[in-house]
């Protein structure tokens, strides 16, 4: 196990977490903890309890055990993957910022501003590129003066400079609030430049520590091959894998 | 004596183009339509039972309906209310519930009256039920307003917001019973998933907002209560289908009115 220095000073952690769905076991022994204002990313393949894993630190999922330890008034700021919504509900830019807490028009307008859309107040969100929906769903978190981002794959469908774009955005967001970021993401050469902290999830946590010493891991190479800095990753990845369990120390 | 029997007859089904005005844009939203059918179908069981009680019909089919909802809730919790089995539950209440009415003396000529609604037989009595209802319903929806909004768009996001998904569920799941036991005497259990699905979608093209949406699904519903009453007295047809069948067409007309947003 990766021994958490300070776990108890983190605004956000969860010890020993195990996540079952029916009978299989989605998550099991994790350890995380997030420190302010750093910038952690969540890796791994498909299935290996990424978005489970964000959404039990968001609380919308109670773990089987092991426990989740929120800083009391801890605010965060949630970004989702998608909205279910596929324009039957009308609702603009400016009244979606607006949920659930009304917020004031000249604080709607900066937030627009400040993520690189701004005037879009009164246009619809089913007319927004990808691109612009990221950033008005990241405005929105923005709003509420997080403590923590949590981001579920936030630049899925950009294309590269769209999503270099976004994490440049990301890491200004942190310089400037001092927020702690959390996300999860498939785009492994930019996580490797702009985290702080990669954490590489495959049911458990393989291995954590910066993203150079990830990079040369074992256990990341198992999941995502050799070559490239993992730039054509193989995310085929059988869950009956072979490298040993001892897992690496926190690499910092 | 006959202004205020037409009256009666207008402002019970005001009140329930009123309440199924906003709750309807919540089920074409979240995709409730199914889930909307089981328990109004299940109402026609309510009524078999407050007849055999005897007890209020409203009571009858508000308690049954909310166990029906709150059935169909649970199943959707775990994964398991797929089509198939809200169409089964569906008409499985249905056929019971006519199965029960057939054993009680006297009830099968009414039978009419609760799949079909029978306004004209509405009484002050009725009316006050009616009105409660639709005043519950619409306290209920705007309390939660935002915290609904949230939810439907994005559960994860409610939570983020420190609300709780199940408790806005369970919110639209009594005021969805609430709407159905105001609703039958006026539209029938056949119907009343149409008061609520037509206006709503008719509303949809012209709305920038959600709330501009549940405005405009009251104030055409309201008006097919007018057109469909209008009609029914000018050709004698029966009221709960002549007021569906004008919301179907002011539906038609709104598709001629380019989207919005």
């Amino acid at each position: 196990m990766p021994r958490l220095r300070g776990a108890h000073m983190t605004p956000l952690s969860a010890e020993d977490v195990s996540v079952r769905f029916g009978g299989a076991e989605v998550l099991r022994n994790v350890d995380i903890a997030i420190h302010p204002g750093e910038i952690v990313t969540v890796i791994g393949p498909n299935g290996s309890g990424k978005s489970t894993l964000l959404r039990v630190l968001l609380g919308a999922i109670r773990p089987a055990t092991g426990k989740v330890t929120r800083k009391q008034g801890l605010a965060i700021g949630y970004m989702p993957q998608r909205l279910a919504m596929d324009g039957r509900m009308p609702l603009t830019v400016r009244r979606f910022l607006s949920l659930p807490v009304r917020r004031r028009a000249d604080a709607a307008r900066a937030a627009l501003a400040r993520v690189g859309v701004p005037g879009i107040e009164g246009q619809s969100l089913a007319t927004l590129s990808g691109g612009q929906l990221q950033r008005v769903l990241l405005a929105r978190a923005l709003l509420a003066v997080p403590q923590i981002l949590i981001m579920d794959e936030p630049t899925q469908g950009l294309d590269q400079p769209g999503t270099a774009a976004f994490y440049k955005l990301v890491e200004d967001v942190r310089a400037e609030t001092g927020a702690a970021i959390l996300m999860v993401s498939h785009d492994l050469h930019v996580v490797m430049s702009a985290s702080d902290r990669v954490i590489c999830l495959n049911g458990h946590v393989c291995c954590q520590g910066a993203p150079k010493v990830v990079a040369n891991a074992p256990e990341y190479r198992a999941l995502f091959g050799l070559g490239t800095g993992g730039a054509f990753a193989l995310y085929q990845h059988a869950h009956d894998h072979d490298h040993d369990h001892a897992e690496q120390d926190d690499a910092r | 004596m006959l202004d205020d029997f037409l009256l009666r007859v207008f402002l019970a089904g005001l009140g329930v183009a009123l309440a199924a005005g906003p709750l309807g844009c919540f089920v074409v939203w979240r995709r409730m339509a199914y889930f909307g059918e089981a328990t109004s179908h299940a109402a026609i069981l309510g009524v078999a039972l407050a007849l055999a009680i005897p007890a209020n019909i409203f009571v009858g089919t508000l308690a049954v309906a909310l166990l029906m909802a709150l059935a169909v809730s649970a199943l959707t919790d775990r994964g398991l209310a797929m089509d198939t089995t809200l169409g089964v539950m569906a008409h499985a209440a249905l056929s019971f519930g006519l199965v029960g009415v057939s054993f009680v003396q006297g009830a099968r000529v009414n039978l009419t009256a609760y799949l079909f609604g029978d306004i004209l037989a509405v009484g002050r009595r009725d009316l006050a039920f009616i009105w409660i209802g639709v005043a519950a319903v619409l306290a209920l929806l705007i309390w939660r307003w935002s915290a609904l909004l949230t939810t439907t768009l994005n559960e994860d996001l409610a939570v983020a917001a420190d609300l709780n998904p199940r408790r806005e569920r369970l919110v639209l799941t009594l005021a969805l019973a609430l709407v159905v036991a105001v609703a039958i005497k006026v539209v029938g259990a056949l119907l009343i998933v149409a008061m609520l699905i037509i206006p709503a979608a008719a509303a949809r093209g012209p709305s920038r907002t959600p709330e501009a949406m549940a405005a405009l699904a009251t104030a055409i519903g309201a008006l097919a209560v007018l057109a469909g009453l209008w009609a029914s007295f000018r050709f004698d047809t029966p009221a709960g289908p002549s007021i569906v069948a004008a919301a179907a067409l002011l539906f038609v007309l709104g598709l001629a009115v380019p989207r919005r947003g």
